[in-house]
């Protein structure tokens, strides 16, 4: 079991450790490789230019969390707890933003708020093209995942707190302010951190729509792929580490105080039909849920226009991907692939590592040690990610370096970087199952693959069809974790959009930008098929 | 709990995982029967099929394989790996760039066949060259006319014009650092007006830019859409633009276009020297020419340039006495100057 444990440990140390050490040395070195000291940081901090984007970075992050949590917040008490109309179509609207790559809203805001914008009269002159910018497109996109926390932080009340409330004749105000929310406060907290770290990592949102509003994000790569100063990206590089990590940190002390609200005695909450605030309700639904739509919708326009905004006759011509540079059709057909693989590879490396680390004895320290390495991927910006893959795969004495470029090393890094919430998404599912299984298993004798493959596998699996999507979607959407490391011949969808945008292939990179999009929703639609299928098949012992 | 299980059922899923990971690995490596040639380019980015495929016709033994960014990117990329350099060629490349490339001994000097009837400023001074030319691209106007008369915006005829204050926030133009059309318009900027004028035209003219772009085409393109009315750009993205639908009229201003011509090289140490110097031997070509002169007013064998709808046929006349040699040795001071003074504009101009 040592040597298994140490098998895949051994994954995330070569694809993951070790990279994140060597950049780290980098950062401490010269152009000619060369100890310097903290000279890089020197220069950093004496270079206006540069550390000005810390500010940049910091009030973008700041003001895209302030509106996007207190937003989700009132979204998520509209979905758990009022009888407004259509919570489920308002659900699955409000997720959209996960199936798009954060390239997207920053292209769509350019036709809605841009200089010939269709209504751009809402920013009162000022230009779109910088934070104002920046902001928008990050709301759109760590909105669904705000929403998702606050949500799990709000589906459960014990119905108990709110009649003795009543019974005090509380006013619903202060019911709201002493009941629900010190209740979901954990939930916002939560939030607030995956927002703020999100935003702040966030490459695809500044580069499309910033402008020269320098951020940290545009910053690594501006370094890197512009000028090739590698080390200076190594020191921007782990600056963008230190608030991504202190968010972690911060919010891991934060989970470890949470106790659990719900006692066995406790009385599922029900709401109970308010007129006046499901309408309300269910306007400023509609409100968020117009605006997500209509940044998909403008999206597909833009794709479909001839010649925004003089010709607006419709043409297929920009899906001509392969006369537009940006690698063509292919790099559609490669993004697949990698998602195909990264889904595949991804679900089982990690329901095989969450299951050694929950559910074998022995060999503690190797498991902590895993759990740490698990866990650590969620504070590593794609970025930083993809400039360690360089230092380490492309290094002429390392014997991987023939990996690098190659779509091998697109998977291994793309199954990394989304290591974490697989992973905990695997060990809750491993933690519903009573030990016991094992137990017994045992005292009967029966080989342990036979457990894992006839009673732990079925149990577990809708969640680690669960790990096998969310691994896909990321795959299909990520620019941060692989525009360091593609090559000619694994150009992506992604990075194609990217350049795309960058030589004013607008249109074109909207309409590649939404394919991700579609391949994305029928990838759910498939998902949510089969997991109905599966629960028919192997959950019958779910129900009673 | 059997330890011998464990490790068989972990081995099991880990050749599943394995065998999945090989099929990815094997069917990005199973072509190489014919010789490939990574080829570093900064031409444009809808041109790149039709270049391989132009090659191809003649030589289809010989596989392209395209690294393609903006001037500034494949420089500075080729420079980053000197120690072990993954270009086999350059083919489309600013010869401002090569001439950096050129003393770090990073090219192979060859004479390429037919090398003679190319125009002597269109080829390395050395004999054998260590590069040679292609075409030559100049900076345009590009002016965009529905919007202009909206806002009331003469049409600019010189660079001086650009600063004028009716401009703010009308211009767009691309950075220096990224791409060659930036490049060459502020070293041909220094060259008119002389270095202390040359940033003082900078510095009032960056009081009226709205946004700096990655590339040398997106200004155009911007202009095109009417996103900023003018933009700083280059003739062959200009002409494509206006083809395609775009209100625009070019303008080449009254003193004189920077210009640069796109270039050929060998990168010393390639493993396919001889499909390399095929490629070479090709990219001077008539066919090469004719190919270069679907786009570019401009080509290497000057006599051979037909006019390009939508540009002038005088385009020799509109381009400015260039000293690359000049630019080339001072490059990364004017870049790092440039960045100093521009790079971080922290809030856009509206």
């Amino acid at each position: 079991m040592r040597a298994f444990i140490g098998v895949i440990g051994l994954y995330l140390v070569v694809a993951l450790a070790l990279p994140l050490g060597l950049m780290l040395g980098k950062s401490l070195q010269g152009s000619k490789d060369e100890f310097v000291g903290l000279a890089n940081y020197v220069r950093y901090f004496s270079t206006p230019a540069l550390f000005q984007s810390i500010g940049n970075s910091l009030w973008v992050s700041i003001l895209s969390t302030a509106i996007t949590v207190p937003s989700a917040f009132a979204y998520a008490y509209a979905l758990t707890r009022t009888r407004m109309p259509l919570r489920g179509l308002f659900k699955t609207i409000a997720l959209v933003p996960i199936l798009v790559p954060s390239l997207l809203p920053g292209l769509a805001l350019v036709y809605l708020f841009g200089n010939q914008g269709l209504i751009k009269g809402l920013l009162l002159g000022h230009s779109i093209y910088g934070p104002i910018g920046i902001v928008m497109a990050e709301v759109f996109t760590t909105f669904p995942h705000a929403l998702l926390i606050i949500l799990a932080a709000l589906a459960l009340a014990d119905a108990r707190l709110y009649e003795a409330a009543v019974a005090l004749r509380a006013s619903p105000a202060r019911i709201f302010w002493t009941v629900t929310l010190p209740g979901a406060r954990y939930g916002l907290i939560s939030a607030t951190f995956v927002v703020f770290t999100t935003v702040i990592t966030d490459f695809g949102a500044p580069k499309v729509i910033g402008g020269q509003y320098n951020v940290l994000a545009t910053d690594v790569y501006k370094q890197v792929i512009g000028q090739q100063n590698f080390q200076m990206g190594a020191v921007v590089s782990v600056i963008l580490l230190m608030p991504a990590i202190f968010a972690f940190l911060v919010d891991r002390a934060v989970r470890r105080r949470q106790v659990a609200l719900l006692s066995a005695r406790a009385v599922v909450y029900e709401p109970t039909p308010k007129r006046v605030l499901d309408l309300a309700m269910l306007a400023y639904c509609t409100l968020i849920g117009m605006a997500i739509l209509s940044i998909v919708a403008v999206s597909q326009f833009a794709a479909l226009v001839k010649f925004f905004p003089y010709n607006l006759t419709l043409t297929w011509a920009h899906y001509d991907f392969d006369t537009k540079g940006g690698g063509g059709w292919a790099s559609y057909y490669n993004s697949i692939r990698l998602a195909f693989l990264t889904a595949m590879v991804g679900t089982v490396i990690v329901f095989v590592g969450a299951y050694l680390v929950e559910k074998t004895r022995g060999f503690a320290l190797g498991r902590a040690l895993f759990h740490f390495l698990a866990m650590l991927p969620m504070a590593v910006p794609g970025l930083v990610l993809g400039l360690a893959y360089i230092f380490f795969f492309n290094a002429p004495a390392n014997p991987l370096n023939v990996l690098y470029r190659t779509m091998t090393i697109l998977v291994v890094n793309t199954v990394v970087h989304f290591y974490t919430v697989g992973h905990l998404t695997a060990l809750t599912a491993l933690r519903q199952m009573d030990p016991e299984f094992e137990t017994v298993s045992a005292s009967l004798k029966q080989p342990f693959y036979r457990t894992f493959w006839r009673v732990t596998v079925p149990v577990c699996l809708p969640s680690t069809l669960d790990i096998a999507i969310y691994m896909f979607v990321n795959a299909m959407t990520t620019v941060s974790g692989v525009v360091f490391i593609y090559g000619p011949r694994t150009e992506l969808a992604s990075i194609s959009v990217l350049n795309m945008d960058d030589t004013g292939e607008i249109a074109s990179a909207a309409a590649m930008a939404m394919m991700i999009f579609y391949t994305n929703t029928a990838a759910r639609g498939l998902h949510l098929l089969l997991a109905r299928w599966l629960e028919h098949r192997t959950q019958a012992w779910r129900r009673r | 709990m059997a330890h011998g299980t464990l490790v068989r059922l972990g081995s099991v899923l880990l050749c599943v995982a394995i065998v999945v990971a090989a099929i990815g690995l094997a069917s990005t490596t199973v072509r190489a029967a014919k010789a490939t040639l990574n080829v570093y380019t900064a031409v444009e980015a809808d041109d790149l099929k039709k270049y391989a495929a132009r090659f191809n016709e003649d030589h289809p033994d010989i596989e392209i394989k395209w690294v393609r960014d903006s001037t500034g990117v494949i420089t500075a990329k080729l420079l980053a790996e000197k120690a072990n350099p993954q270009a086999d060629v350059i083919w489309g490349l600013a010869a401002t760039s090569l001439l950096v490339l050129k003393p770090e001994g990073l090219l192979l000097p060859y004479a390429p066949k037919g090398l003679e009837r190319l125009d002597a400023q269109f080829r390395d001074k050395d004999n054998p060259p260590a590069w040679v030319g292609m075409d030559a691209w100049v900076a345009a106007l590009c002016f965009n006319t529905v919007e202009a008369q909206k806002k009331n915006l003469p049409k600019p005829a010189s660079w001086k014009d650009l600063t004028k204050p009716v401009y703010k926030g009308t211009l767009v133009m691309p950075n220096p650092a990224s791409s060659g059309t930036g490049f060459l318009d502020v070293t041909s900027w220094l060259q008119l007006f002389g270095e202390a004028e040359g940033w003082k035209y900078m510095d009032a003219l960056h009081q009226n830019i709205g946004v700096y772009t990655h590339s040398g085409s997106k200004p155009c393109t911007m202009a095109g859409a009417g996103e900023y009315p003018i933009g700083v750009s280059f003739e062959f993205r200009a002409a494509r633009q206006k083809r395609q639908g775009a209100p625009i009229d070019i303008v080449f201003p009254s003193e004189g276009s920077g210009w640069d011509m796109e270039a050929t090289a060998i990168v010393k140490g390639t493993k396919n020297l001889e499909a390399a110097k095929t490629l070479l031997d090709w990219s001077v070509s008539d066919k090469a020419m004719k190919l270069y002169n679907e786009g570019y007013a401009v080509v290497a064998i000057s006599k051979m340039s037909k006019p390009i709808e939508f540009l002038p046929d005088n385009m020799l006349q509109h381009m400015i006495k260039n000293d690359f040699q000049w630019a080339a040795v001072n490059r990364a001071k004017i870049l790092a100057e440039w960045e100093k003074r521009y790079g971080a504009k922290s809030e856009p101009k509206k």
